[in-house]
């Protein structure tokens, strides 16, 4: 899982029916230190994520278990919204 | 699997609910062979009770990271599953 921001909200009228009823959103990945961690990419929510929201979230297959018996084709999920973070060993983030 | 060291804790209260009760660390990867630190670092769930600062065995895999939780359909892909005492690098 990896931390990111939400940045955005996608609107898709025509999609998978599997779709409908899913909250897309724009997420940027974060480092521990807030620093951008690579190209943003579109996740879908499963707890009532927001922009401007601090989140993780899951890649891969897994993104889709949240909306189980459904299986959604989706490949990015956020599964929390960050209250906080300690992070402990600057020394070693490079 | 990779090596990493644990360099944080991540609190979320409002998450999916197979996490509930999980505990979730940050972990930096390192190069198995010179620690060196290698991409981003990452959350993973803790399946073995590690601290920060332990060096640790991850797997960034969903389906075994989910058996690392101990939990059927949980959204996770990286899990911490083992506290490294030592690794040795004969070539």
């Amino acid at each position: 899982m990896q931390l990111a921001k939400v940045i955005g909200d996608v609107v898709a009228t025509r999609k998978d029916e599997s779709l409908v009823g899913i909250k897309l959103l724009v997420i940027r990945p974060l480092t521990p230190d807030r620093e951008p961690a690579g190209r943003p990419l579109v996740a879908v929510d499963a707890v009532g994520a927001g922009v401007g929201d601090v989140v993780f979230f899951v890649r891969g297959k897994e993104a889709s278990f949240p909306f189980h018996p459904a299986e959604p084709p989706v490949d990015a999920g956020i599964v929390g919204i960050v209250d906080h973070w300690d992070y402990a060993d600057r020394a070693s983030r490079r | 699997m990779q090596i990493a060291r644990v360099v944080g804790s991540v609190v979320a209260t409002q998450k999916h609910k197979t996490f509930e009760g999980a505990k979730l660390l940050l972990v930096q990867p390192l190069d198995a062979v010179d620690d060196a630190p290698r991409g981003a670092a990452m959350l993973a769930v803790d399946g073995v009770g590690a601290g920060v600062h332990e060096k640790v065995l991850i797997v960034l895999e969903g389906r075994a990271a989910g058996e690392a939780l101990g939990k059927k359909g949980a959204p996770v892909d990286a899990a911490i599953v083992g506290i490294v005492d030592e690794v040795v690098v004969k070539e």
